[in-house]
C-alpha cells in the first residue's frame, strides 16, 4: 500500500474541541469538573461520554466556580484535573485560578476564546481573554498560557499544557480561538512519536521520604517547584490561600512572605526558555516578520505566502506559548528586522508586550487590530503589511 | 484537655479566636466525635471555607485545607469523588455556607455525596467585625444593621431537607456531649449530612445585641434551646424565638459516590473502550 493511501486512510475529520478533549484523555485527565457555555460544550459532551468508560470522573457543576473549586480538590488528592469554559465562565473561575496559583494546584482550563465583554457577541471569535489569562486574578502570580493554530495542534496543546501544570504546579490556561475550537479538519497523528506524559509524582523524592525525610509541600527548591504528594497518601498537611511558609501554614513574617511570592513568580518566569515555544516560518533573510498566535496565525501564513510570491522578503514569527511572555527570544529573532506586524483579534492585547520586547531594537511595529467578530483574513495582513511597510519603512520589505 | 484528643491538634496552637469564642468548643467536639469514630487520620479530609471558624483547618492534625470564601463544599466535591475512601468534613461559617457559598451548599444538598458538613453559626461575620449574614435573626443588630436587620434569616435545617440532604441536624455550643454525638451520628450516615453548630460570639454579635459576657451567651443558649422531642409538643408561639436541638431528619437516598461507581463498573463492562 503507498505510503499516501496509508497516510489517508489513518486520517480522521476532528474539531479543534474534540481534539482537546482527546489530548486530555491521552495525558492522564481523570476529572473534569464543568458547566455548560458555548462555544467550549462540544468537550465537556465528549468527557461526558468518554470518561465513563474509562473509569474516570465527569461532572456537571453547578455553577463555573464550583467546578474549579472541584477540580482544585480533585487534583490535591492526586488526580489530572481539567475543565472547559469561555469567557464569562473563565471570569467566574478567577478568583480560584488566584488559589490555584498561591496553593500551587496543577489543572487545566481550556478557555475556548469568544467575543467579549460580558455576553459579548456569542459566540464570534476574538482573542479576548489574552490578558484575562494572565492578570485576572488579583495579586503576583505567574501563569502559562498555550495557543494552538490548528486541529491537531490543539490536541498536543492539550497534553502540554497537562505536562506543564505537572512540572511546574500551576494552572494551565488553553487560549482556545473559537475558529480553532469549531474549525474541523485532518487529524492524524498515526505517524507520530508517542507523546510524553509528564506525573507530578515524577518529581517526588520517594527514596528520601522512605528514610523519614520531612516533606515540606511548599519547600524553597532550587528551581523554585517543590514537588507534590497528593492529599491522603500518609503526608498530612494543610493547603490554605493565605501566604504561608514552606510547610504550608499561615504566615505573615515579612520576609517569608517575599521569598514566597518571589518563588510564585520566577519557576515559571525564570523557565521561559524552557516553557515557551515559538514557531518561525520563513524568518531567516525576511525583512518583515508577522508576528501571530491561535487562528490568526493561519491567516498570517497565507499572508505571508502570497507576499512572498510577490517577491516581499516575510517571515511568519507564531506564538504557540502566551505566557510566559518570550520577550528575549521574540527580540533575538527580530533583530534587524525592518518591521514587525501583528494582528491580533482584540485592541492589542499581546502587542502590549511585543511592542516593550522590541522596545529600543530599531525594529519598526504595527499591531494590527480587528474586533468585529470576524477572523482577521489574510487579504487584511497583506494590505496592512504593504500600507505600514511603505509608512514606516519607506519601502518594500 | 485529655491527652487522647492531643493527637487530633497540630503544634500551632494558641488558635486566633477571641476569649468566649464558641469555634473551640466545636473544634473540641469534633475531635471528640473523630475519637469515638475511629477513623485513622491519614483517612480525614478536613475542608474549611473563609472566616473565623474556617481556621480550624489549620489547627487539626489531618488533611487540611483551606479554601476560599463560600467554596469549602465545591473543593470537597472534587475530592471525594475522585477518592471516595477519604472521610470528609467541611468546616463552614454562616455567612461562608449560607450566602457567598449558598449555591454550593444548596448543590452539594442536592447530590447527596458522603460527607459532613458542620456550619458554625454564631449569627454574624466575625472576622469582618460583625456584620450581619443571612442567619442573623431579623430585629438583631450588626455593624452593618445598626438598626437592626431587616433582612429575614434563612433556617438552615429547612433550607438543607429542602434541597435534598439526608440527614440534618442542630446542636449548639452550650450543649457540647450532644453536638459530639451529632457530629458523629453524621458521619455514620451514608449521605450528605448537615450539622449547624450554633455557636456564640460575645465580641461581634453578643456585644451588639445586649449579650456581651460569653457565660451570658452561654446560659441564653441554655434558656433558649429546646429538643427536637420538646419541640413537637409546643405551640408555634412557644417557639418562637426557639433554637430547636437534635436530628431534625434523616433519610436513605442514593449516595453520589456509589452511583458513580455503578455509572462506571456498567460502562466499562459493555464496552472496548476505544475512542
Amino acid at each position: 500500500m503507498p505510503a499516501n493511501k496509508q497516510l489517508r486512510e489513518n486520517i480522521r475529520l476532528m474539531q479543534g474541541n474534540e481534539a482537546c478533549a482527546l489530548g486530555a484523555i491521552k495525558a492522564g485527565a481523570s476529572f473534569f469538573g464543568g458547566y455548560p457555555i458555548t462555544p467550549s460544550t462540544e468537550i465537556a459532551e465528549y468527557i461526558a461520554r468518554e470518561f465513563p468508560r474509562l473509569g474516570r470522573y465527569f461532572m456537571q457543576m453547578e455553577d463555573e466556580i464550583a467546578s474549579i473549586g472541584a477540580m482544585i480538590g480533585a487534583s490535591m488528592v492526586g488526580h489530572k484535573a481539567f475543565t472547559a469554559t469561555s469567557g464569562p465562565g473563565f471570569s467566574l473561575m478567577q478568583e480560584l485560578v488566584g488559589y490555584a496559583a498561591v496553593a500551587e494546584i496543577p489543572l487545566v482550563i481550556i478557555n475556548v476564546m469568544r467575543f467579549g465583554p460580558s455576553t459579548g457577541l456569542p459566540t464570534m471569535p476574538q482573542s479576548g481573554d489574552i490578558m484575562q489569562a494572565r492578570w485576572g486574578t488579583h495579586g503576583d502570580h505567574s501563569i502559562i498560557a498555550l495557543s494552538p493554530s490548528s486541529v491537531q495542534e490543539a490536541y498536543y496543546t492539550t497534553i502540554r499544557a497537562f505536562n506543564l501544570a505537572e512540572q511546574y504546579r500551576t494552572p494551565v490556561i488553553v487560549l482556545l480561538d473559537e475558529k480553532i475550537g469549531h474549525l474541523r479538519e485532518g487529524f492524524d497523528i498515526s505517524q507520530d512519536p508517542e507523546p510524553e506524559i509528564i506525573n507530578r509524582s515524577d518529581f517526588v523524592d520517594q527514596a528520601a521520604l522512605a528514610q523519614g525525610g520531612k516533606y515540606l509541600p511548599f519547600a524553597n527548591t532550587p528551581d523554585g517547584v517543590p514537588p507534590m504528594i497528593p492529599l491522603g497518601q500518609g503526608q498530612r498537611y494543610h493547603f490554605t490561600g493565605l501566604t504561608h511558609n514552606q510547610a504550608g501554614f499561615y504566615t505573615s513574617d515579612a520576609q517569608q512572605v517575599e521569598t514566597f511570592i518571589h518563588r510564585l513568580c520566577h519557576k515559571i518566569e525564570d523557565h521561559v526558555a524552557e516553557i515557551a515555544e515559538l514557531e518561525q516560518l520563513q524568518c531567516a533573510d525576511a525583512d518583515c516578520v508577522i508576528l501571530a498566535y491561535g487562528a490568526v496565525a493561519r491567516s498570517a501564513q497565507e499572508a505571508m505566502d502570497d507576499l512572498r510570491q510577490a517577491g516581499h522578503k516575510v517571515g511568519l514569527l507564531r506564538l504557540k506559548t502566551i505566557w510566559p511572555f518570550p520577550a528575549a527570544q521574540i527580540r533575538e529573532i527580530c533583530a534587524g528586522k525592518k518591521m514587525v506586524l501583528m494582528p491580533e483579534m482584540n485592541m492589542g492585547q499581546l502587542a502590549v508586550e511585543a511592542k516593550a520586547a522590541l522596545s529600543g531594537s530599531g525594529v519598526a511595529f504595527h499591531s494590527l487590530n480587528q474586533v468585529n467578530g470576524r477572523l482577521i483574513t489574510p487579504a487584511v495582513i497583506k494590505q496592512a503589511l504593504l500600507e505600514n511597510q511603505a509608512k514606516l519603512i519607506g519601502g518594500a520589505c | 484537655m485529655e491527652a487522647v484528643y492531643e493527637k487530633y491538634f497540630r503544634d500551632n496552637l494558641p488558635h486566633i479566636w477571641c476569649p468566649g469564642c464558641g469555634n473551640g468548643i466545636v473544634m473540641s467536639a469534633l475531635a471528640r466525635a473523630l475519637d469515638k469514630l475511629n477513623y485513622p487520620q491519614d483517612d480525614v479530609l478536613l475542608i474549611s471555607g473563609i472566616g473565623c471558624s474556617s481556621r480550624m483547618s489549620g489547627y487539626m492534625d489531618l488533611n487540611t485545607v483551606h479554601t476560599a470564601h463560600g467554596r469549602a463544599l465545591a473543593f470537597a466535591t472534587g475530592a471525594k469523588v475522585c477518592e471516595p475512601r477519604l472521610k470528609v468534613f467541611v468546616v463552614m461559617g454562616d455567612g461562608d455556607a449560607a450566602a457567598i457559598g449558598g449555591n454550593h451548599f444548596i448543590h452539594a444538598c442536592r447530590r447527596n455525596i458522603d460527607m459532613t458538613a458542620i456550619v458554625i453559626n454564631n449569627s454574624i461575620y466575625g472576622m469582618t467585625g460583625g456584620q450581619f449574614s443571612p442567619l442573623t435573626p431579623t430585629g438583631k443588630r450588626a455593624t452593618t444593621a445598626p438598626y437592626g436587620s431587616i433582612d429575614r434569616a434563612f433556617n438552615l435545617v429547612d433550607l438543607a431537607k429542602g434541597a435534598g440532604a439526608t440527614y440534618v441536624a442542630r446542636g449548639d455550643v452550650f450543649h457540647a456531649a450532644q453536638l459530639t454525638s451529632l457530629i458523629v451520628e453524621a458521619s455514620r450516615h451514608k449521605g450528605f449530612a448537615v450539622v449547624e453548630a450554633v455557636a456564640t460570639c460575645p465580641i461581634s454579635y453578643g456585644r451588639y445585641n445586649n449579650i456581651p459576657e460569653p457565660a451570658d451567651m452561654l446560659f441564653w443558649l441554655r434558656d433558649n434551646t429546646v429538643t427536637v422531642q420538646q419541640a413537637a409538643k409546643m405551640s408555634e408561639d412557644e417557639l418562637k424565638d426557639k433554637i430547636i436541638i437534635g436530628k431534625h431528619f434523616e433519610t436513605q437516598a442514593v449516595e453520589y459516590c456509589e452511583e458513580m461507581a455503578r455509572l462506571l463498573a456498567k460502562e466499562k463492562a459493555g464496552d472496548n473502550n476505544e475512542i
